[in-house]
């Protein structure tokens, strides 16, 4: 795959804008909704076409509910969560759960002293650390011929695409299974988040570490997100990465898991989707007796922090042994807001395909980048957020030029309206992008939590389409106006530095 | 699943008979009470194949869930049969076919024209083929597939998106550097294929910079010939009148000369390890290899499974051993690889922090070696198994999907009937077949070992290893005058 595909495919992970509209009443006839008792909203849609089905459980907690000092708690606890349950995963649960506790004891014990800022006993430490490290070699030999128990089932029964995902504003599980295997997975998706345990957690948070050196660490266009996010966000949490800061990750424990989990795994904030070759008269019963064990808990209070208006231009520049790259982003109201339509317009005109502006005017016309995108939803797109812009500059362009020519295109949009024929466009393209955006289990379970989640209502799905019908030209060159200032701007940028940075460099990046 | 009806028998009886670890046994196999029935009866529609008298083959799949109509055509010929001083010449073409428009229409007038229909012509190259493929809604049809037709068989490669096509090529070039990921994947194939080897060699600046207009338009006219050609359609429409419609259009078109493409054989490196320097990173990509083999090896069935069970997914060995209980890795795995028609890749991968990395690999030479005391167990391998027997209908779920392996099979020369046959092979695999490919493919003392890292943070010295040949990444400088001045 060229450069250009995989930087799309990157990012395009944070993006997920979901234009679509349609024939709602086919589906209305196909979708049945039912809200258990204990808050949890189930949602079956019936799609034939072969005997497998994909699921769905979207839990509205993602790193924005991380607790302070303790980034990255919420994506550790998606990866505890394939770590198995009280039944699963276990020889004798009774004697892991007495010894997992030991673990968290010693753990607190040895963090206690680790942490102190006067006085630390060096000798201490050592006999505290040690004394974590067996317990944590006791508590293992409960779960040793168990390793992993959870995802074998799924893997030997069948099951296809298992995964999850952490972002931002959310949290989210999925696999598909042969038809036959429904009672099978309300079984274990339910027993999931009945009672997880938070077994070999500190292994796991090494992984985390791993992953985290792999994504950012030892990535220059990770390194120059996390650092552009942090510059753009001052107030909102928004401004942390999802994987969690480095130190944090070696000191959150799993007592801090299991406390999120407790709070934020509530059947009132996690909605059910599944998609397949049911019938929902037959398979609402097997779900709901399944899902009906999760207890009912209070729903979590909503966030409050705001971001506050910003009133003066950030810049990162990170210098670097890598080739130049080249990002911007403006401050945006949430999806919630009546211009949420104008700004996916916007996206889709100024990125999608060769007619794009983008593409016309930094690939095609002036050559100066290999490829260049405006998007909307960084770093994710349920509170107020960014719509940013990425360029790839050509061998010999300076940054500072591609940014010259970002800007020209945003200086056209301010001063002129686009032409009908693009409009047309944009908006015939919405249509048939949600066309074939249905034809899949999985795409359509994740599409119905997501506007379930975020609306209150699947049906949002398709009437995002009809309001993209009704944005105007002059909604797209007010809304342009509005944002596009040089005060509500972040820019982030590669510069190639040519070679190993000098040994005793600054801090990279942050806002100046 | 007949291995899991018996399961259900067994469960139960275990609850009663045995006392204290019998409970704990008891609780952990709740799930297997779970009821499974049976799976219903699942008879994918199957593609319709026409072949035309000049050698076209043609696909037909009915699907008519969406009001669409998508068509791919896969044409023989790709980067390996192109000379190694044009490397990259299928990207350079892929991209060009397409943009460089048509005698009557430009790109541009192209891009316009489709994109007021929501509709897609696009094409594209790769090691052993190139393609062109439609997507439109059913009611553009006419437009979409002339345009189609248009670009198949009447392109002009204009020489500004040759230009265009070239820049991005180079930009890939002056970046391939930058992600020790690609780094690795990239130099991992030099060890087993050699550097000239088509199957491992990347384009420079040079070779890029050699491509002319005359040779897309030679490529074009030597491959673009329909005896050369698979054409899939899948969507919303009758066969019968598709039939009839692509016959109207492809039944004249004469028949071109038949097409053979060369071998070209594997040449590893000698087994050692190699060290590509990287000082921006925190952590190590290692990789062991060496050459693979190919699936229509009889072994190709034991070898399935031993991937699933040694290297696959969250059950596997190196996943349960070197990420969950030792923690070195988030990303750990590999198999013993396979390609259609060549051979493919043995790799075993892991990515550890750089202190680790010494550790990393013994712990995967241990794994290795363990296979031949420890073989994997009937556990293991009924797992595997069921892993691939259960989740079987996952690969022709959708019309889509059986009508891509169709193709690949006509493709590559395999029966049609490969994947049924599969499944039936599978059901076949023993334990000791699951041992005896491991043992007959996977040679610890044949690999190549590659890390790509920081090795100032390494856990031992490089050399300390014997000889450990340092790799030169260094990017061959472009020729004079061919870029902008930095």
């Amino acid at each position: 795959m060229s450069y250009r595909n995989r930087l799309t495919l990157l990012l395009c992970l944070v993006l997920s804008s979901l234009a679509l509209s349609q024939d709602l009443a086919s589906f209305e006839k196909r979708i049945t909704v039912k809200t258990l008792a204990n808050g949890l909203t189930v949602i079956i849609c019936e799609r034939p076409e072969a005997p497998v089905f994909s699921f769905f459980t979207h839990v509205d907690a993602g790193s924005v509910q991380d607790p302070m000092g303790k980034t990255g708690l919420a994506h550790m606890f998606e990866h505890m969560a394939f770590k198995g349950t009280d039944k699963i995963g276990t020889r004798d649960y009774n004697g892991e759960e007495a010894a997992l506790a030991k673990v968290e004891e010693a753990y607190a014990a040895y963090s206690s002293e680790r942490n102190k800022r006067v006085g630390r006993d060096e000798q201490k430490l050592q006999q505290l650390e040690k004394a974590w490290k067996d317990a944590i070699a006791a508590a293992d030999k409960f779960s040793a011929h168990y390793t992993n128990e959870f995802g074998q089932i799924v893997e030997s029964e069948g099951g296809e695409g298992m995964n999850a995902f952490t972002n931002l504003d959310e949290t989210a599980y999925h696999y598909s299974f042969p038809v036959n295997r429904l009672e099978l997975w309300a079984y274990l998706e339910s027993e999931r988040f009945l009672h997880p345990v938070m077994r070999q957690f500190y292994k796991e948070r090494d992984v985390v570490v791993e992953e985290r050196r792999m994504s950012t660490d030892s990535n220059p266009i990770g390194r120059l997100i996390e650092q552009f996010s942090e510059a753009a966000f001052a107030a909102h949490p928004y401004h942390r990465p999802t994987i969690g800061w480095m130190p944090d990750l070696h000191s959150f424990s799993a007592t801090d898991a299991e406390n999120f989990f407790h709070h934020y795994y509530v059947p009132s904030n996690m909605v059910v989707v599944v998609v397949g070759d049911l019938k929902a008269a037959d398979a609402m019963p097997v779900i709901e007796k399944y899902f009906s064990r999760l207890p009912t808990r209070p729903k979590p209070d909503e966030l409050t922090t705001t971001e506050p208006p910003q009133n003066s231009e950030r810049r990162v520049v990170l210098h670097e042994q890598s080739q130049p790259f080249y990002v911007e982003g403006y401050h945006r109201p949430d999806y919630r807001s009546p211009d949420d339509q104008v700004y996916d317009v916007l996206a889709d005109l100024l990125s999608s395909g060769r007619t794009s502006r983008l593409y016309r005017a930094l690939v095609r016309d002036k050559q100066i980048a290999s490829d260049s995108q405006g998007f909307t939803g960084f770093p994710g797109n349920k509170y107020p957020q960014l719509f940013a812009f990425y360029a790839v500059p050509l061998p010999g362009h300076k940054t500072q030029e591609i940014g010259d020519a970002i800007h020209a295109e945003i200086d056209r949009l301010k001063k002129e309206d686009i032409s009908d024929d693009e409009l047309k466009m944009v908006k015939t393209r919405s249509k048939a992008n949600l066309i074939r955006s249905l034809g899949s289990n999985e795409g359509l379970a994740y599409a119905l939590a997501l506007n379930e989640a975020r609306y209150g209502d699947w049906r949002e799905l398709f009437r995002s389409v009809d309001r993209i019908d009704k944005v105007t030209k002059a909604d797209v060159r007010r809304v342009a106006n509005q944002i596009f200032v040089p005060d509500n701007r972040t820019v982030g940028v590669i510069e190639f530095s040519g070679g190993p940075p000098p040994a005793a460099s600054a801090p990279q990046g942050g806002a100046q | 699943m007949k291995k899991l009806a018996s399961l259900f028998l067994v469960a139960p009886l275990l609850i009663g008979s045995l006392v204290s670890p019998a409970k704990a046994q008891a609780q952990t196999e709740e799930w297997k009470k779970v009821p499974i029935p049976k799976l219903p009866e699942f008879r994918p529609p199957q593609p319709k194949r026409i072949e035309l008298p000049n050698g076209m083959v043609i696909f037909l799949q009915e699907d008519h869930e969406l009001p669409m109509i998508d068509g791919i055509a896969r044409i023989r010929g790709g980067e390996r049969d192109m000379a190694a001083n044009k490397a990259g010449f299928i990207d350079i073409y892929g991209e060009a076919w397409r943009t460089g428009g048509t005698k009557t229409k430009t790109g541009d007038q192209l891009d316009d024209y489709l994109e007021q229909r929501a509709a897609k012509v696009e094409t594209g190259g790769s090691v052993d083929s190139t393609s062109i493929s439609w997507s439109c809604l059913k009611e553009d049809f006419d437009d979409v597939f002339a345009a189609f037709d248009d670009v198949l068989r009447n392109p002009e490669f204009r020489e500004d998106k040759i230009n265009i096509a070239q820049k991005g090529s180079y930009d890939a070039i002056s970046r391939r550097n930058d992600e020790p990921s690609q780094i690795a994947g990239r130099e991992a194939a030099k060890l087993v294929y050699g550097a000239g080897n088509p199957y491992a060699r990347v384009p420079e600046y040079a070779t890029i910079a050699a491509i002319t207009r005359q040779d897309l338009v030679d490529w074009h006219a030597r491959f673009v010939q329909p005896n050369n050609i698979i054409l899939g359609v899948v969507g919303d429409f009758d066969s019968a009148k598709m039939e009839a419609r692509l016959r109207q259009a492809f039944a004249s078109w004469p028949k071109g000369p038949a097409f053979k493409g060369a071998e070209s054989k594997p040449a590893p490196a000698k087994p050692a390890y190699y060290l590509v320097e990287k000082t921006d990173v925190n952590q190590s990509n290692i990789l062991l290899v060496s050459p693979g083999t190919r699936r229509n090896n009889p072994d190709y069935y034991a070898i399935s499974v031993f991937n699933e069970a040694f290297g696959g997914g969250f059950s596997s060995r190196l996943f349960s051993h070197i990420r969950t209980v030792k923690g070195l890795a988030y990303a750990v795995g590999g198999g013993i690889g396979s390609s259609w028609d060549h051979d493919g890749m043995i790799r075993m991968m892991v990515s550890t922090k750089s202190a680790t990395t010494f550790e990393s690999i013994t712990a995967i030479d241990e794994e290795i070696a363990a296979l031949a005391k420890d073989p994997l167990n009937d556990e293991e391998v009924t797992r595997a198994k069921d892993s691939i027997l259960n989740s079987f209908i996952f690969r022709f779920d959708s019309p889509d999907k059986v009508l891509q392996e169709k193709m690949a099979y006509e493709f590559y020369g395999y029966p049609l009937d490969f994947l049924e046959n599969y499944r039936k092979q599978i059901e076949k695999v023993t334990k000791e077949d699951v041992a005896r490919a491991a043992a007959k493919y996977l040679h610890r003392d044949k690999m190549a070992v590659l890390v790509v890292g920081n090795s100032a943070e390494f856990d031992k010295a490089p050399a300390s290893l014997g000889a450990a040949n340092k790799l030169d990444v260094t990017i061959p400088a472009p020729p004079p005058g061919l870029m902008p001045e930095q």
